[in-house]
């Protein structure tokens, strides 16, 4: 299958005055297309920069990275930009919904900074929110849902713009056992229909839902395994 | 258009979200705006009333007085030689091309008599030029014609305060006064004129044919004499030509040797109302300029409190980039909700000040002018302030990293 994300030889070196930090020392890796990769290592271990790599949210300091076909090293800002907003949907540890803003304008908002006409934004935004079973709550403000339905309409934000693939830092971070875990059936529901969903977590129950792991330590993958049999998230959620 | 719509709709949210914060940011703003028209609009309309007094004298006008009298070293002050006459206006008016208008005048005092009632007041003689040079119409009955000065016939206008201390309600046309016991029938009554610029009451005083005055009225030793020339000049450029012939003419009568004293002064009455005019201009200027300095403070408000929102929305800014907002989307998006900011204040400013100058003008009798000159340049400065002073916090936001952003707390 064609590969999504491709990563050659990736670095990371932040100074900080005179000191040198190396966050990550030559990472190769490559996500093929409809897969569900779990991202794992303690903190420090370069996890992180690696996911705000992937992300474009960062740039690495040398190495190159390819994004659905576009070399990404090297773009200005607003290109950047330009490629989160078309191929990158993000969920993060803490929601990060606007706060006093309707579900439905929540997930609006790539569609927007997308320039999608106005006529059609309401509706695409309808249909992401019924993709997450969340359509009745369209109307609600960020702060009248739980933490569950704020990370469902997080979810919808990120499919919203057909991206090519999902980066979910953490998303079960900031939620008790059981709304984890159906978060987790929600993503494999996405992932059952072609998604590609890359994931940070440092629970080993989590990664368990997905198909590969890959553990960092120290700026470098010391271990990249396939799953032989990924846990069906909707059976765990009958059982509790 | 799109894109506009959503800032506004962007930064309307954040403006209700504090909604005590926006109010007191915007007060600077409001404050500011306020005085620059309510200042404007005191200054304006104190050059207004200056101008109209101008008017109110007669435009482009020339006093030509007689000089003054040294006998025995002892100097008597302007006007004491009886040196002008009325051939001297006659002249004038006919042989200097850059002259509209002269018209003699004599001026004394008489107490007036009509039935039980009676009234001190200045008789000036004049002729039918002098209410034209002044400006001055006639509100009933009608003016002096030539055959009235010719014929020195005892007929008389009068204004409305000698009216009203005269007649009171009754009507003066066709009734005989007697002016220092000279019987004058009352032919017109003119229009209320208000304050001179001096202040005095410009409706207290009779008019009567100049030749009526000489003979029958103020007789003096000098038959003929006149105490003064008025002179209206054909337009504000002639104006200084006129002087200039004037005096070569009245020169040349009098028959004044070069280096000799002569026995006139020629003013020019306008320019001195013009300077006070100026002058005047010059202070709502310095008003509004003094109120322009409230209007920067106010902005220097809207910037602090408008870096304070990128600070707390830190986070929200980060999302928004996550997700694909790029650098100008983040600058439209604060700049609009800084010119929002005081494009609001700008109005609400502009209803205070308006406000503001009326009462001045209610209550303390001051007339206020609210040009929409003035108006339209407070809106449009108050715009330029939003910009001026939220650009830099947007530009702020905008080239926030989207990492430290996200990750602010």
């Amino acid at each position: 299958m064609e590969d999504v994300v491709r990563v050659h030889d990736v670095t990371k070196v932040y100074t900080m005055g005179e000191q040198r930090v190396e966050a990550l020392k030559g990472v190769s890796a490559s996500v093929a297309s409809g897969d569900f990769v779990a991202i794992m290592g303690a903190s420090g271990s370069g996890k992180s920069t690696f996911m705000n790599i992937l992300g474009c949210l960062d740039t690495a300091t040398s190495g190159d990275y390819w994004l659905g076909g576009d070399h990404v090293q090297g773009l200005s800002r607003d290109a950047l930009a330009e490629i989160r907003n078309r191929k990158i949907g993000f969920v993060f540890q803490g929601f990060n919904l606007l706060a006093r803003t309707s579900a439905v304008d929540n997930v609006q908002l790539p569609l927007v900074y997308g320039r999608v006409p106005s006529g059609m934004r309401k509706d695409r935004a309808m249909e992401a929110l019924a993709l997450v079973g969340l359509a009745e709550r369209a109307g609600h403000s960020s702060n009248q849902l739980s933490g569950g339905q704020q990370q469902r309409v997080a979810i919808a934000r990120a499919l919203v713009n057909d991206p090519a693939i999902i980066l979910a830092d953490e998303p079960t971070g900031n939620l008790d056992s059981v709304t984890s875990v159906e978060i987790m059936a929600l993503f494999q529901k996405l992932n059952r229909q072609g998604i590609t969903i890359i994931m940070v977590t440092h629970e080993p129950d989590v990664a368990a839902f997905t198909k590969r792991n890959i553990v960092f330590r120290d700026g470098r993958i010391i271990a990249d395994s396939t799953v032989p049999e990924p846990m069906d998230a909707e059976a765990v959620r009958g059982k509790l | 258009m799109n894109e506009l719509m959503l800032s506004l709709r962007i930064a309307v949210r954040a403006l209700r979200t504090n909604k005590m914060r926006s109010f007191l940011t915007m007060l600077g703003i409001i404050i500011g705006i306020a005085s620059v028209i309510a200042m404007v609009a005191i200054g304006s309309g104190a050059s207004k009333v200056i101008s109209e007094q101008i008017s109110s004298m007669g435009s482009n006008m020339l006093l030509v007085l007689p000089g003054s009298l040294t006998s025995g070293g002892i100097r008597l002050g302007s006007g004491s030689i009886p040196s002008l006459t009325y051939d001297d206006a006659y002249a004038i008016q006919t042989q200097c091309p850059a002259v509209a208008i002269a018209a003699p005048l004599v001026r004394g005092g008489a107490q007036l008599v009509y039935g039980n009632m009676n009234w001190s007041t200045a008789v000036l003689g004049v002729t039918p030029e002098y209410l034209v040079i002044r400006d001055w119409p006639v509100s009933s009955g009608r003016n002096f014609s030539q055959s009235d000065v010719d014929g020195a016939t005892k007929n008389c206008l009068l204004g409305q305060t000698v009216v009203e201390n005269l007649f009171g309600s009754e009507d003066p046309l066709g009734k005989v006064i007697r002016i220092k016991k000279v019987p004058f029938k009352v032919i017109g009554i003119l229009d209320r004129k208000g304050q001179s610029p001096q202040g005095s009451d410009q409706d207290d005083i009779v008019y009567v044919p100049i030749k009526a005055a000489q003979r029958k009225l103020l007789g003096s030793q000098f038959p003929n004499t006149v105490n003064s020339i008025m002179v209206q000049a054909r337009s504000e450029e002639d104006l200084s030509r006129a002087e200039e012939q004037v005096t070569e003419l009245l020169t040349q009568r009098h028959r004044i040797g070069p280096g000799r004293d002569a026995d006139f002064t020629v003013r020019n009455l306008t320019e001195i109302l013009s300077v006070r005019e100026e002058s005047s201009k010059a202070m709502s200027l310095l008003l509004g300029a003094v109120a322009s300095i409230s209007l920067i403070v106010g902005g220097i408000g809207i910037m602090n409190i408008m870096l304070v929102s990128v600070t707390e929305r830190t986070r929200e800014i980060g999302i928004r980039m996550a997700i694909g907002a790029k650098q100008r989307d983040i600058l439209m998006q604060f700049l609009t909700e800084a010119v929002l900011l005081t494009f609001i204040g700008g109005i609400m400013g502009m209803l205070v000040g308006v406000a503001g100058a009326k009462l001045v003008s209610a209550f303390f009798d001051w007339p206020t002018l609210v040009s929409f000159n003035a108006i339209a340049m407070a809106i449009g400065f108050s715009g330029a302030v939003g910009i001026f002073f939220g650009f830099y916090p947007a530009r702020k936001a905008a080239s926030l990293n989207p990492i430290d952003a996200l990750r602010y707390e």
